[in-house]
């Protein structure tokens, strides 16, 4: 793999609050790594780690081959990052902000001022940024991230601000920008979208790093139960069909649906027996533990092995 | 050039911010007032009516010119921080003492622009105003906007200090006003209050000298008023001129250091600061 980004054994800390603590990994080109916790459990400084902006108590980061902590800077050109948060200078129009930014990228002012266009600032433009809702500076703040064809996306909460059609616009930009082999970090909250968008998941808690893998990966690792719901015709109220394995966990859900755990093994035997000869079945639905119950599941195992 | 680019932006938002407007029209209209009430006491017999300009000119400076560059330049990098500018500035490719001397040269640029205006307009109104200037005024009227702009480079070295230092606005301010109160009036009270004290006792010349030059307004102050034989003998301070055994080039120097020293002491905490 070719790692575009790599943090070994890093720790920070802030006087005596441990904000990161003993994290590595490496990320790779064209990959799109989410990376979820709670407040306050390292996202922010991890980002902060990797642009230099904060230097490491220990430990080694490598961004794009600089050493960020040493006040290396000349990968940066490749590099894009939206802060949490982000403001700009009230006083210059979108416009001036974007060509600012292109020029210390040394990038062409008229191609970073067609990606005002493409996330909808185009007709907003001409205006001062002081002047601008909180969702427009952040449609700014992802077309400065995305001057100059980055190799390395560092995106704190990209999509809060964002409606639901600019959001797809967004994911759409960072799935092309990966498959050209840029890496996107992206810290976020909304979990169930970044479900079907990132490659890969870090978690983590009170800086530290409680899980990294596929989304796949992980669910193995959880072995969280998958739901199998079922629609059986001809079932009483608070019934259970009769062909259910004994001491399968199972409920009734809204009138005739039938919800059962399923333990990764067990999945099959269970819907054999659903699908067996003689059952009333009219309909099955598999629900796979969501990235939101994976989530939940690595945090409760990290707070119970401290 | 990463220098030059945070420069520009930075002379654009000051022009956009009114800045440059502000300071130019404040700096001209008391330059403008001082030259034409100055005159009164001379009358119109005062044939060197600029180098009257001069000793009143650079008197006011001395409040001003400090004030104006510390209340653009007090906010300059704490400001930045705090409006969460310089986390993103920062994550571009460029080092961060680039950024520091690119807004210094940009402050400068819009405090000179504003300093050579206003007082060039009052030269400029009492040449057409019919008063003769002789080549020798003239020469210590560029110095004094030359040394104006000095003194303004050294109180913006001086605040982008406090400004790297501190970690709000409200002290950055705060601490701005009291070195402008000890530097501007303070320190001129106490010494003179230790010459009267001490009666020539125990303080030599030359320990009155590095105590002037320990104040770069003094400096300046020492620079216009007994720089130029034509001009001191107009500031009271002809007397003073043949006493002070401080040279020009020792007044420059001074003010030159005590723009450089703090100027690399905020790259020094600036490069050091963690945000």
């Amino acid at each position: 793999m070719n790692a575009t980004i790599s943090i070994s054994n890093v720790t920070k800390h802030y006087g005596r609050i441990a904000a990161v603590t003993d994290v590595s990994f490496e990320l790779g080109a064209g990959e799109t790594v989410a990376l979820i916790g709670h407040n306050g459990a390292g996202k922010t400084t991890l980002m902060k780690l990797m642009l230099g902006l904060i230097r490491a108590t220990g430990g080694s980061i490598a961004v794009l081959g600089d050493n960020p902590a040493a006040g290396e800077f000349s990968g940066r050109r490749h590099l894009g990052y939206l802060p949490e948060n982000v403001s700009f200078d009230a006083a210059l129009t979108g416009r001036e902000t974007q060509t600012f930014y292109a020029r210390l990228k040394r990038e062409p002012a008229a191609k970073a001022l067609e990606l005002l266009d493409a996330v909808g600032l185009g007709a907003a433009a001409g205006r001062r940024v002081g002047t601008y809702s909180k969702g427009m500076r952040q449609r700014l703040g992802l077309a400065q991230a995305l001057i100059g064809r980055p190799r390395v996306l560092l995106l704190d909460e990209p999509t809060t601000g964002l409606d639901p059609e600019l959001r797809q616009t967004f994911y759409e930009v960072i799935q092309r920008l990966a498959s050209d082999g840029t890496t996107v970090l992206l810290s976020s909250h909304a979990l169930t979208e970044l479900e079907e968008r990132a490659g890969r998941v870090i978690i983590m808690n009170h800086g530290i790093k409680v899980a990294d893998g596929s989304i796949e990966t992980l669910r193995n690792i959880a072995r969280l139960p998958t739901r199998i719901r079922l629609k059986v015709a001809d079932l009483a109220p608070g019934e259970l069909p009769a062909w259910l394995p004994t001491g399968a966990p199972s409920r009734r859900l809204n009138g005739h649906i039938v919800e059962i755990d399923a333990a990764p093994e067990r999945k099959i035997e269970f819907l054999r027996c659903a699908t067996a000869a003689g059952t009333t079945l009219e309909d099955v639905d598999l629900v796979p533990p969501s990235l939101d119950e994976l989530y939940a599941h690595f945090l409760r195992q990290a707070e119970k092995t401290p | 050039m990463n220098v030059a680019i945070i420069a520009g932006k930075e002379i654009h938002q000051a022009i956009r911010n009114r800045w440059v407007l502000a300071a130019t029209l404040l700096l001209s209209a008391l330059a403008l007032s001082l030259t034409f009430l100055g005159s009164a006491p001379t009358g119109t017999v005062g044939v060197r009516a600029l180098d009257v300009v001069i000793v009143s000119l650079s008197s006011l400076t001395i409040f001003l010119i400090p004030l104006i560059a510390l209340l653009i330049s007090h906010d300059a990098i704490v400001g930045d921080m705090e409006r969460g500018t310089m986390v993103l500035l920062l994550s571009y490719p460029v080092a961060r003492w680039q950024v520091l001397f690119g807004k210094f040269l940009g402050h400068l640029a819009v405090l000179a622009f504003a300093t050579c205006l206003g007082y060039g307009l009052a030269a400029a109104a009492l040449v057409t105003s019919g008063s003769r200037v002789e080549s020798d005024s003239l020469t210590a009227f560029v110095a004094m906007i030359g040394s104006s702009v000095l003194l303004g480079a050294v109180f913006v070295a001086i605040g982008y200090l406090v400004s790297a230092m501190v970690h709000d606005r409200g002290t950055a301010a705060g601490i701005s006003i009291g070195l402008w109160l000890l530097l501007v009036l303070i320190y001129d009270m106490a010494l003179l209050g230790l010459l009267a004290l001490d009666q020539g006792r125990n303080i030599s010349a030359s320990a009155l000298n590095a105590m002037l030059l320990l104040n770069p307004t003094d400096a300046y102050r020492l620079f216009n008023l007994t720089g130029f034989a034509n001009v001191s003998t107009f500031a009271g301070m002809a007397g003073l001129a043949h006493s002070a055994s401080l040279s020009i080039e020792a007044l420059l120097l001074a003010l030159t250091l005590w723009t450089i020293v703090p100027l690399g002491l905020a790259a020094l905490a600036f490069s050091r600061r963690e945000l």
